[in-house]
């Protein structure tokens, strides 16, 4: 089978998910107006609320949701074969991811666009918003941990990627001061960083920069680990203006130019696909695919990330409620075809099969080393199209780092948002002190990154991925609850997201115990602590969904009718 | 419409500009604009300072400033979680 064959058939379904689907929902579940008054329109304050051209907040709404994850989910959930992993991906995109999306703009711009926290308050019960504030902090720890090992991981195999990366934060600091003090326009900055960027992966990959293989008993990825961890905190706390804006804008082209490369190379070279469509034989550490492949394959298919996303700045800028369709269906397909592009890239990157054999000969080696499966696979498609393959692998290297590390200071920045706003809860008022919430973050994931394998001192962080996925598709669930609770009290097809729900609930909480089972068997007491309490805080808030329904409520009490 | 391909062009790079400008500011348009307003707000205060009963040595200065600031005065004080005006004698509610 040639792997064009399947990007083909991938972009069909797709297509045909956005054409029949989403219009459905569209106009027979959500019932979109467009004569709706938008909270961007009716509490326009130049701020928060603005409302914004469908093209410019889709591209902004997908330049958030895609990144590293749906990248690295897919290279290690190859190790069960590309047939399973293509085959989720394209059903959670098409089926669950995409009235995941729409559907949690749809119900935060019904909502006067308050977070999918504050909608479980008023859907739920005042509880569930404490209860979903406690699991986005876990899961923004994990975010920050499993992120600086994977950037770790990648500079330790791809020397090539550690200039073009740290040159890239002088660039974008001095776009920054361009645009924002000197009052030059955004185009030609932009245009010139970006350019300068692309030819930085020349000089990265002429000169490859390597840490000493062991640094006071240490080894490489765990200091690469330690010093992105310390420059995430550092970066988290200078103003988005200087460094975030920038680099997200050069990164948003870098998503876009790699993405297009990657197709191009795979139409262009149609290489075969050497990974098995199922694989017989699986290293005997592996986990069962049912219900792993689920959690470990997250954002691709469908993450609760962007439930967040949706509710928590995108449905403040829509402009019309009839764009949600645009920006919320084709922002989970864009991140569809993110995942997809990532199984082709794993699954036809490699020359023979015992290529590919070399990087998923165990789990824990598919865990830390999918991504660079990913990378070499993707350098290869670009070498389809003329470019030297050492050129093409740095590129993508630089791209997922970038990636990696954009997600990692914006994750350590909520993390201290969520903070503060659980200190306020609680009453912890130290927690609203800045340096206070910044310092608590570097420690929390450092110990996290470092004693999560206590056999393997910051490199065993994706040992994590499993729990990530899982949380993450926690939060899914609990968005696709509560979208299932205000249908069943506005009588629409409650089917549609009660369904998926019920899906990913129950593989969610299966993986969860499979985890924590296998973490209390490897006498691992921190990440049977948090897998423990995840577990808990998962069944409690599915208890609380439960009892809403019993409890009486108006369509009126739980979307705004316009 | 101008039919002068010189001008389609021209106009063509400036809604390219716009767009990227628009894409670049849309992202962060909220956290910088509450940064502005708060140190505004700030600005404010230490302007208004003496009509609150805060006494402030430089006035003599800051009272040439009034007049600019009385504009968004209401959104101010609302921001401030003050119902009414909280000055003497200026009464904008």
């Amino acid at each position: 089978m040639t792997s064009w064959v399947l990007a083909l058939f991938a972009f069909a379904a797709f297509f045909a998910g956005y054409r029949f689907y989403s219009k459905y929902l569209a106009e027979q579940v959500f019932r979109l107006d467009p004569d709706f008054t938008t909270p961007a329109h009716r509490f326009n304050d130049g701020i928060d609320f603005v409302p914004t051209n469908r093209f410019v907040l889709w591209g902004h709404h997908f330049t958030s949701v895609a990144g590293a994850a749906p990248i690295v989910g897919p290279a290690i959930a190859m190790i069960w074969g590309w047939g399973p992993a293509l085959a989720w991906v394209l059903v959670g995109t098409v089926f669950i991811a995409g009235i995941h999306d729409f559907g949690t703009l749809w119900a935060s711009a019904r909502n006067r666009g308050v977070s999918m926290g504050a909608i479980a308050r008023n859907v739920i019960s005042p509880r569930a918003f404490n209860l979903f504030l406690l699991i986005i902090f876990f899961l923004m720890l994990m975010v920050n941990a499993v992120f600086a090992v994977i950037i770790g991981t990648l500079f330790t195999n791809f020397p090539a990627s550690v200039i073009p990366y740290w040159m890239q934060i002088p660039i974008a600091l001095t776009i920054g001061w361009l645009i924002y003090r000197r009052g030059v326009g955004v185009l030609w900055p932009a245009l010139i960083g970006l350019l300068l960027l692309l030819a930085l992966v020349g000089v990265g990959a002429a000169v490859p920069v390597s840490l000493p293989a062991s640094i006071g008993g240490l080894p490489d990825v765990a200091w690469w680990t330690a010093i992105m961890l310390a420059y995430g905190a550092l970066a988290s706390r200078l103003p988005v203006w200087l460094l975030l804006q920038p680099r997200d804008f050069m990164n948003a082209h870098l998503l876009f130019i790699g993405l297009i490369l990657i197709y191009l190379g795979v139409f262009v070279g149609r290489p075969e696909i050497v990974a098995p469509i199922y694989n017989t034989a699986l290293p005997p550490d592996t986990p069962p695919l049912l219900p792993l492949l689920f959690v470990t394959i997250a954002c691709g298919a469908i993450s609760g990330f962007h439930g967040l996303v949706s509710s928590g700045t995108t449905s403040k800028q829509i402009n019309r409620e009839t764009d949600a369709r645009f920006i919320g269906y084709l922002g989970s397909t864009g991140e569809g075809l993110l995942a997809v592009a990532a199984i082709l890239a794993c699954a036809a990157g490699f020359a023979t099969f015992d290529a590919w054999s070399v990087h998923y000969e165990s789990w824990a080696h598919a865990s830390s080393s999918g991504i660079a499966a990913f990378v070499s696979g993707a350098g290869s498609f670009m070498g389809h199209l003329g470019l030297p393959v050492t050129l093409g692998t740095t590129f993508v290297s630089m791209m997922v780092v970038c990636f990696a590390a954009t997600s990692l200071d914006t994750s350590m920045r909520l993390q201290r948002f969520v903070l503060a706003e659980l200190g306020r809860q609680y009453r912890v008022p130290v927690l609203a002190n800045i340096n206070f919430t910044t310092a608590l973050v570097f420690v929390l994931c450092v110990t996290l990154a470092f004693f999560a394998d206590p056999e393997r001192p910051g490199q065993g962080g994706m040992i994590l991925w499993p729990l990530f996925g899982t949380t993450n598709q926690l939060t899914a669930a609990l968005s696709l609850l509560i979208l299932t609770l205000i249908f069943w009290y506005t009588k629409r097809p409650y089917l549609l997201t009660l369904i998926p729900f019920l899906f990913v609930a129950t593989v969610t909480t299966w993986a969860m115990f499979i985890n924590v089972g296998n973490y209390l068997a490897q006498g691992n007491l921190l990440l049977t602590g948090i897998g423990g309490l995840l577990l808990a805080l998962n069944i409690w808030l599915i208890l609380e969904g439960v009892a809403a329904i019993r409890r009486p409520r108006q369509a009126d009490d739980v979307l705004e009718s316009g | 419409m101008s039919s002068n391909p010189a001008e389609q062009v021209r106009r063509f790079a400036a809604h390219i500009a716009r767009f990227y400008e628009s894409a670049y500011s849309a992202p962060y348009r909220r956290h910088q604009r509450r940064a502005q307003r708060r140190q505004e707000d700030l600005f404010r205060l230490l302007v208004m300072s003496e009509a609150l009963g805060v006494p402030n040595p430089a006035s003599f200065y800051t009272l040439e400033l009034l007049p600019f600031l009385l504009e968004d005065f209401h959104a101010w004080h609302l921001r401030m979680g003050l119902e009414h005006s909280p000055v003497d004698g200026f009464r904008c509610c």
